[in-house]
């Protein structure tokens, strides 16, 4: 057992040697704080791609109406609006869907008093709020009768309403799309800025009918140029697929091995994509970090090899006067113990302030994780028992008279 | 009551590259408590390779060495550890004080092998230095103090275990005469006045005279086995 007399010589040497015991530690200081400031970005990356995507909506799929050919020349997807009101509600009816939103974009200037703004105006139906998972943080959204009724109602963005009312409340003022009047019902809870960096918050929705008829005055009526899917669940988005594809095929009469209209995007897939790059990154950030760990703690192995020399003399005057080999293992496996572990507190305090400070300078943010801290505590912990067994060995096992003799 | 050392036929060899050297040939000596032994002896005549046997700190090639009792063979490394911590205290030539531990430290070091607290280990050590007349220096370093008084916190080391036997090897052999002869009284009321057994190794014959009992060596054996004060100490 370690008795505290022995920790006390331990100590003693320690702090006898300041200058040596410090560079020694700053090995273990820099490894550590090395492994917290990486693990930390690595997390901060992790964690601002997950809120993005958690901010799309969960489960999702985007149906993209278009890509016909016209002349020989092949368009684009969403070129023609193949997709129509009906074909979301027919999808609505499949059991692996839980929520449709039909979406009908466009830009159109909209003016406040004596303000106004250019943005993006969505048409779409009440569901559009649940499968963006974005709340109405003020007022109420448009119901499916507004839908029905094509009523001149509008849902505003934080932005919108940032430029155009300014502190004023917009709930029951009325704005002008197009030099048309729509009653605002309600205001969006922010969002922040998309993966691809677009302010989604600058956006108007109203419902989809009044977009199509009043707004926009498609030529082709009661379509839409994409539908915003939402499976049941994840495990479930593969045949989730398969019935859209059939159901679609079907309802467009597209003959079996023809190019079909529309094309089906798995958001969730893309997203798992961007979370398993950044995992990828920030695991290699920490197994780059470890390295100086690694070598702070063959950097205590060559001190206290250093010291054991140093010190034969002491070794032998202490065996000389009753020390036991365990003692002199104690003493020196303890010293270099006691190196990495404070080496590896203070590394974790100038981990979590280099965090704080990177985060400051870069505006990157980052998380400290309880687990990068654990992890570097235990590894410095192992690494002072393992690079500090040998050198104590050495030191316990040295014949007194030679280790007397030794100047 | 048994004598504190007990040395029968004891031999000890060393290999070296040109073959096997006996160093000690058949030793038999017995060391009762209360004595002060000067061994003497000419450089080579095995008196060091002697001294490191009687402090457990090597053992010999033959032949049985009783220490307080116990037959020192049959100890492991351990126990020989406790009799070199309890039984026996060292002094050196050279002082062998650990340079960058205050004095009070050094002479607490042999209580901290024996599991003691550290307030009384403290408080014993400052006795001991009192009791060598260096109270004040508890809190120098070594080097901070002359050799004489280097010596004299090297024997209240020794001394704090209250051992029964003092080893000093060659104590006076880096300090000018004054101080030597103050060492040498300070070794011989330890002895009057605490009746601690003294075996002291020295060349120099001035030194040789406190002591009570004279052992010479030449060539690995015992020469000569006298008392101190019948022998012609200039042979």
């Amino acid at each position: 057992m370690i008795n505290s007399t022995i920790l006390g010589e331990a100590w003693g040497a320690l702090k006898a040697n300041r200058l040596r015991s410090f560079l020694t530690m700053l090995g273990m200081v820099i490894g550590v704080a090395a492994v917290i400031i990486m693990s930390a970005v690595g997390a901060g990356v992790q964690q601002s791609v997950q809120n993005s995507i958690s901010s799309m909506g969960s489960n999702l799929f985007i149906i993209l109406s278009g890509s016909t050919t016209s002349g020989g020349a092949r368009l684009g997807s969403g070129a023609t609006p193949t997709l129509t009101l009906t074909d979301s509600q027919a999808i609505l009816e499949l059991d692996t869907i839980s929520a449709v939103a039909p979406l009908a974009p466009g830009t159109a200037q909209i003016a406040y008093g004596s303000q106004n703004w250019s943005t993006t105006v969505i048409g779409s139906t009440p569901s559009f709020f649940i499968v963006r998972d974005w709340a109405v943080s003020l007022g109420a959204p448009f119901s499916d009768a507004d839908v029905r009724g094509s009523t001149r109602v509008a849902i505003l963005g934080q932005t919108v309403v940032d430029n155009l009312f300014g502190d004023e409340n917009p709930i029951g003022k009325m704005i002008r799309i197009k030099n048309s009047p729509y009653l605002v019902l309600g205001v969006l809870a922010k969002k922040g800025q998309s993966l691809d960096g677009r302010d989604q918050d600058d956006t108007i929705v109203i419902p989809v009918t009044t977009a199509q008829r009043k707004l926009f005055g498609s030529q082709f009526q009661g379509t839409v140029r994409l539908i915003i899917v939402q499976a049941i669940s994840q495990p479930l988005m593969d045949k989730a697929e398969k019935d859209m594809t059939e159901l679609l095929n079907q309802r467009h009469r597209i003959r079996e091995g023809a190019d079909s209209d529309f094309s089906i995007r798995n958001l969730t897939a893309m997203a798992d994509m961007a979370v398993d790059t950044t995992k990828t990154m920030s695991l290699m950030l920490g197994a780059i970090a470890s390295i100086s760990l690694l070598v702070g703690g063959i950097g205590i192995m060559n001190i206290m090899l250093v010291s054991v020399t140093e010190r034969t003399r002491e070794i032998g005057i202490r065996i000389a006067i009753g020390a036991k080999e365990r003692d002199i293992l104690q003493q020196f496996l303890l010293e270099a113990i006691m190196l990495s572990v404070i080496g590896c507190f203070v590394g974790v305090l100038f981990g979590i302030g280099g965090s704080m400070a990177v985060e400051s300078i870069t505006g990157l943010g980052t998380v400290i994780t309880v687990g990068s801290i654990v992890i570097s505590f235990s590894v410095a912990a192992c690494v002072g028992i393992f690079f500090g067994f040998y050198p104590a060995r050495k030191a316990a096992k040295l014949e007194p008279i030679e280790a007397l003799r030794y100047q | 009551m048994s004598p504190v050392i007990s040395i029968r036929n004891l031999n000890k060899n060393y290999h070296t590259e040109a073959g096997e050297v006996s160093v000690l040939k058949n030793i038999n000596l017995e060391v009762q408590s209360g004595e002060f032994v000067a061994i003497m002896g000419p450089s080579g005549s095995g008196k060091s390779t002697f001294m490191n046997i009687l402090g457990c700190l090597d053992s010999p090639t033959s032949g049985d060495y009783f220490l307080n009792g116990n037959n020192v063979k049959n100890l492991d490394k351990n126990h020989l550890a406790e009799l070199r911590n309890n039984v026996i205290g060292f002094v050196f030539q050279g002082f062998n004080l650990l340079p960058r531990n205050t004095l009070i430290e050094n002479v607490s070091l042999p209580l901290v092998y024996c599991k003691i607290d550290k307030k009384s280990r403290l408080q014993k050590a400052k006795e001991m230095l009192k009791n060598v007349g260096l109270e004040a220096f508890g809190e120098y370093m070594p080097n901070q103090i002359s050799g004489g008084q280097q010596q004299r916190v090297a024997i209240a080391r020794a001394l704090v275990n209250s051992p029964k036997l003092i080893l000093a090897d060659e104590p006076t052999g880096n300090l000018d005469t004054k101080t030597s002869r103050e060492i040498m009284e300070l070794f011989a009321s330890l002895n009057n006045d605490f009746g601690i057994t003294i075996v002291l190794i020295t060349h120099e014959p001035d030194i040789a005279l406190y002591s009570k009992r004279l052992v010479k060596f030449m060539d690995g054996k015992i020469q000569s086995d006298t008392a101190t004060h019948e022998t012609n100490i200039h042979d």
